[in-house]
C-alpha cells in the first residue's frame, strides 16, 4: 500500500466549498446588525464571524466567508434583528 | 492438544488464542455458537478482549472499523442474511485497508427464509475487496483463522474465513487447537502504520474526488493480486510451524485422470469418498480443492487441471440466470489458457444434503458442453 489514505484534520479549509452553494447567499446589513453573533452559532459551516469593527448604533457587526457558505439560509431565519437576506446567486 | 470439539467452539478457543482485542458480534444461526462461546470466555474470566454486544450486524462491523482504526485487532462472525446487512461496512472495511477478520457460517440467503447451509452469501459480497477463504473441515478453518490474522496485517487487507453453516460449526471432530504461546511465535503483535489517536488526529475514509478516486480502487486490485504469493509463502511458513498443510488449491486422487471435479469448503469430503469408490469400480477421477476464492488462484489451477478433459464445478452458490460463481470464475481462468470442458453443477442449496451418488450423478455430465448450469438435487 503506497498511497496514504489518511488525512491530517483541517485539510478541508485547503479545499474552497463555497461552489457547492445552493442558489442563494446571505447578504448582511452592517448597520442592522446587533453583534449577536446568533449566525455563528447557527451555522454549520462557521462562516460568520465577527469582524471586530463598529457600525454606527456602536455595535459590533458580523460578516460571512462565502468562499465555504452552501446557502442554507439558517443565519438569516435566526437572527433576531432581520440583518440577513438570502440574494439569489447570479451564476 | 487433540480435543474432540464442535466446529463453532473450536472457531472460537482459536480466536481467543490469538489475542484479538476487541470482538463485536451480533447472533444469527448459524454462527451463533461461536459468538456465545466468546462471550462465555469474557464472562467466565478467561479472556481479556473487549466485547460489544451490536444492535445489528451493521453495527457490528462499524464498531469494528472504529477499533481497528484505533488499532485494535479486531474479530466478527456472522452469516447470510447478517453479512448482507452489514455488506456496506465491508466495501469501507476493505477500502479503509483495516485488517478485520470475519468468520462468515455460509448459510442460505432468502427468500424463502432457510436456515441451512450453502454458499450464497459469500459470494454475493466477492467485489468487496475482502480476501476470502475456504476451509475444508474444522481443523482447516481453524488454521485458516491464524493464518488470516497474518495475511490481513501484513497486506491491510480484511480476511474472511468461510466454513459451511451447520455442516462444519455444528459438528465434533478431533482438532489440534494451537495454544497462545505458540501462535505469538507465528503472529508478531499488530502493529498499525496508523491509528486513530485523540493526541494526534486523523482522518480516516476521507472523501476521495474523481482526481484520486480511481488510483486508489486500483491499489487496491492490485493488493489483493499480489496478496496470493504472500497467502502461498504464509500457507507454507504455517507448515514450517505447526506441521499441517494448507494450500491454495490441492490435487486429490488419480493424476492421470481425464476427469476433475472442482469445489470449495465440505462438500470435497464427499467428493473424494464418491471418487474413492469410483476408482475401486476402474473409474478414475481427480478433485480439485480451491481454497481461496479472492485472490483467485488461477495459475495454480491451470497447472493442476488445465490439461484435463473435463472439469466438473460444483457450486452450492449460483448467479441467478447463469451459472455457479466458482465455475464462472474457472471459466474466465481458463479461456484461452486449456482446452477443458466445464461443466456448472449446482448441488445443495438451502441444506440439501449431497451423497455420493449425486456426486456420481453430477461426473457423469462430464463433456456435456452447456452454458447453463446443471442442477442436482437428488
Amino acid at each position: 500500500m503506497k498511497i496514504k489514505l489518511t488525512a491530517k484534520p483541517g485539510t478541508t479549509s485547503e479545499i474552497k466549498t463555497g461552489n457547492w452553494r445552493e442558489q442563494h447567499y446571505p447578504e448582511i446589513d452592517h448597520e442592522k446588525c446587533i453583534g449577536c453573533g446568533m449566525c455563528d452559532t447557527v451555522c454549520p459551516e462557521g462562516i460568520c464571524f465577527n469582524t471586530g469593527e463598529k457600525n454606527k448604533a456602536g455595535k459590533f457587526f458580523y460578516e460571512k466567508d462565502l468562499d465555504y457558505c452552501k446557502g442554507c439560509g439558517l443565519c438569516a431565519e435566526a437572527c433576531p434583528v432581520k440583518a440577513i437576506t438570502m440574494r439569489e446567486e447570479k451564476k | 492438544m487433540k480435543k474432540i470439539l464442535e466446529g463453532s467452539r473450536a472457531i472460537a478457543e482459536t480466536i481467543k488464542n490469538i489475542g484479538v482485542d476487541v470482538v463485536s458480534c451480533y447472533p444469527i444461526t448459524p454462527q451463533t455458537h461461536i459468538v456465545e462461546d466468546l462471550a462465555k470466555f469474557k464472562a467466565d474470566g478467561e479472556a481479556d478482549y473487549e466485547y460489544v454486544r451490536a444492535e445489528s450486524e451493521f453495527a457490528a462491523m462499524s464498531i469494528l472499523v472504529g477499533a481497528s482504526a484505533a488499532g485494535a485487532r479486531t474479530y466478527t462472525a456472522t452469516s447470510s442474511q447478517g453479512l448482507l446487512l452489514m455488506t456496506e461496512v465491508l466495501y469501507n472495511v476493505a477500502g479503509m485497508r483495516l485488517p478485520i477478520v470475519m468468520t462468515d457460517a455460509n448459510r442460505a440467503i432468502s427468500a424463502p427464509i432457510n436456515i441451512w447451509n450453502d454458499q450464497q452469501d459469500a459470494v454475493t459480497v466477492r467485489d468487496a475487496g475482502w480476501i476470502m477463504l475456504y476451509g475444508e473441515n474444522n481443523q482447516e478453518v481453524c488454521d485458516l483463522h491464524v493464518l488470516a490474522y497474518k495475511i490481513a496485517e501484513a497486506c491491510q487487507i480484511p480476511v474472511m474465513v468461510n466454513l459451511d453453516g451447520f455442516v462444519l460449526t455444528h459438528t465434533l471432530e478431533t482438532i489440534e487447537i494451537i495454544d497462545s504461546k505458540s501462535i505469538k511465535k507465528y503472529l508478531p503483535a499488530f502493529k498499525p502504520s496508523e491509528k486513530l489517536d485523540p493526541k494526534d488526529p486523523l482522518t480516516f475514509g476521507a472523501f476521495a474526488t474523481p482526481k484520486h478516486y480511481m488510483e486508489i480502487r486500483q491499489e487496491l486490485h492490485d493488493d489483493v493480486v499480489a496478496s496470493k504469493k504472500m497467502i502461498a509463502k504464509e500457507m507454507t511458513s504455517f507448515k514450517k510451524y505447526f506441521g499441517r498443510k494448507l494450500s491454495l488449491v490441492d490435487y486429490y486422487g488419480d493424476k492421470s485422470a481425464d476427469t476433475v471435479v472442482v469445489a470449495m469448503g465440505s462438500v470435497l469430503g464427499t467428493i473424494k469418498d464418491a471418487i474413492d469408490e469410483l476408482k475401486k469400480s476402474g473409474k478414475k477421477v481427480g478433485v480439485l480443492k480451491v481454497s481461496s476464492l479472492r485472490p483467485f488462484p488461477a495459475e495454480e489451477i491451470i497447472k493442476e487441471i488445465g490439461n484435463k478433459k473435463n472439469v466438473i464445478v460444483i457450486d452450492k452458490s449460483l448467479s441467478l440466470g447463469e451459472e455457479g460463481i466458482l465455475a464462472g470464475e474457472l471459466k474466465r481462468s481458463f479461456y484461452g489458457n486449456s482446452k477443458a470442458t466445464i461443466t456448472s453443477v449446482i448441488m445443495g442449496l438451502g441444506g440439501r444434503d449431497i451423497t455420493k451418488e449425486m456426486i456420481k450423478k453430477a461426473i457423469t455430465q462430464a463433456g456435456k458442453s452447456r452454458n447453463q448450469a446443471v442442477f442436482i438435487g437428488k
